[in-house]
């Protein structure tokens, strides 16, 4: 039986390296899931014959069972714009399992016939990353569901953290390295204190950065996976689970870079700190506009560039965008739309908003590819972007974003900013670019003014 | 035990796989290669009923339920979003691959 199961295993590895493969290409990246998905069910299957399963198949299969029906629910339901929050929590519970898999198998580890030592290391090890991402991963989630609003700060927390963090890994080598028996109790504590320190260091990270940290737990979950898959002897974890972790690696470092940040700096500076950048004074004042004249100003355009930002998915307004852009086609308005690498929630965030409202593709631009139209653009529409647009992430050396690439919206002709009310955005920071004097703010929600530009464009 | 340095290839080579098949993505496809790869970990799953197969007395059985149920909602829900947002992506490909 376990030739079989380790050539469903085999089988089943392959299956994900090329369906991972395939859908790094648009064309046929849905195929590339389901192949993932036929290796992960054959994988299953043939596990249920494992010789390692001695009994309790009635509580895998009603856990199995339980579970597989919530996630499914949860994941057909949930919409399009919480898409990021759902990958953090889904991908939390990996980092979970992969850690409760490691505190099972040192519970079971035996005083008179112990686990061999490189064995103890990596289940501690993948026991310490899967419980940080498992913590870290739902503080993500439940920041950005708005179940957390603050980020908590305070003096001394990188001190603090580090602490947390040197007595966790000094706990888990004398796990590893003790060898035997626990008792249980030292175990306990190091799980506590893995997870407490997860949910310290996520806590204070906000906003803008949220993408990073999201992919960085991911690749950790899957170092989790790939180390316990060691442990288990079980090599379709091994290689899933590091595959995963080099490619969440590299992603990580892909967004990092798009913020002109490193993953260090994302992890341990001082974003958005009480100290810097609350104090800047921010000259002229903000210029309300009404819709019909920004109606009036969009159908008499020659270019319009569009960017969305988390604003349009909170509101859902990327169908209305997409009629109003269709009707300034047929105006002879050259419209396009201008997708900072981390508008919205996370990368790619609003390009598959804009995919499901029917957006084509060639209309869509990066920030390399489009900044340097601006200066030739009639009107600069602003759907819910804060951050990415602030140009004091060029001019001013002391705000805590300067230095991340944003789009030069600034240099349009004119701008208009659709947005909710006058605070400021996800990290807190002013936008000097609301009280420019080309700027027009206008109030409200995105789906509905946007629906009042448009019926006012059919007017004209 | 496995041998030590197999695992260690294994390991290595995974490695390189990993950071060489997506090395090329496109930026829209960032979000669902994230949401794809973290349904891949999702096969942590088969690590999760082995480990409550073997599972003895009541916190280790706990423990081991635990790790079930949270891997199996890793792995479906993984696929379900990854499938709903890679959905999307088919009808407006077609049209631009034409």
């Amino acid at each position: 039986m376990m030739f079989v199961i380790n050539v469903a295993y085999f089988i089943a590895a392959v299956l994900f390296i090329v369906g991972l493969k395939q859908m790094s290409h648009p064309a046929s990246a849905r195929r590339g899931i389901v192949w993932a998905g036929v290796g992960m069910l054959l994988a299953t299957a043939v596990t249920f014959f494992h010789p390692e399963i001695k009994h309790n198949y009635f509580w895998i299969i009603l856990a199995m069972l339980v579970s597989s029906v919530l996630a499914w629910w949860s994941g057909k339901k949930v919409a399009m714009t919480d898409m990021p929050q759902m990958i953090a929590i889904y991908n939390g519970m990996g980092g979970g399992a992969a850690a409760a898999i490691a505190a099972v198998v040192l519970l079971q580890n035996d005083v008179y016939d112990p686990l061999d030592k490189v064995t103890q290391i990596l289940a501690v090890l993948g026991a310490l990353i899967g419980a940080i991402a498992f913590s870290g991963s739902t503080v993500a989630y439940a920041k950005l569901e708005g179940l957390i609003k603050k980020s908590f700060r305070f003096n001394g927390q990188q001190m603090v953290n580090m602490a947390v963090f040197g007595v966790t890994v000094l706990l888990g080598l004398y796990l590893a390295l003790s060898g035997t028996n626990y008792g249980g109790f030292a175990l306990f504590v190091f799980f506590v204190l893995a997870l407490a320190f997860g949910v310290m260091a996520t806590t204070p990270i906000g906003g803008a950065d949220m993408p990073v940290v999201i992919s960085l737990f991911n690749a950790l979950t899957g170092l989790a996976v790939g180390f316990e898959g060691y442990v288990l002897e079980n090599p379709a974890m091994m290689i899933a689970g590091i595959v995963v972790g080099s490619a969440g690696t590299l992603l990580t470092q892909l967004m990092a870079k798009a913020m002109n940040r490193s993953i260090s700096n994302v992890l341990f500076s001082n974003f958005g700190e009480v100290s810097s950048g609350e104090d800047d004074e921010v000259e002229g004042s903000m210029k309300p506009i009404e819709a019909p004249d920004v109606a009036a100003m969009m159908a008499y355009a020659e270019k319009v560039i569009v960017i969305p930002g988390y604003g349009m998915a909170v509101a859902q307004a990327q169908h209305k965008i997409w009629e109003l852009t269709k009707l300034l086609q047929e105006k002879d308005v050259e419209v396009k739309f201008a997708i900072h690498p981390v508008a919205g929630r996370m990368p790619g965030h609003m390009n598959v908003l804009l995919a499901e409202a029917g957006v084509p593709y060639d209309i869509i631009f990066d920030l390399d590819e489009i900044n340097e139209e601006f200066p030739t653009t009639t009107v600069t529409l602003v759907i819910g972007a804060n951050d990415v647009v602030n140009p004091v992430a060029r001019t001013n050396p002391d705000s805590p974003i300067y230095g991340m690439p944003i789009l030069d919206a600034d240099k349009a002709e004119n701008v208009i900013v659709i947005k909710r009310g006058k605070g400021a955005g996800f990290s807190g920071i002013e936008n000097h670019l609301f009280y420019q004097d080309n700027t027009r703010m206008l109030y409200g929600d995105a789906q509905q003014m946007i629906s009042a530009i448009t019926a006012a464009v059919k007017t004209f | 035990m496995m041998e030590g340095f197999i695992a260690l290839y294994i390991f290595m080579l995974a490695g390189f796989t990993g950071y060489e098949i997506i090395s090329k993505v496109p930026v829209i496809l960032h979000t669902p290669l994230m949401s794809g790869s973290n349904f891949v970990h999702g096969i942590v799953v088969v690590g999760a009923m082995v480990a409550l197969g073997h599972a003895e007395g009541f916190l280790q059985t706990l423990i081991g339920f635990i790790a079930v149920v949270l891997a199996a909602g890793n792995a479906v829900g993984g696929y379900v979003v990854t499938e709903r947002m890679l959905e999307m992506f088919k009808t407006s490909n077609k049209e631009k691959s034409s």
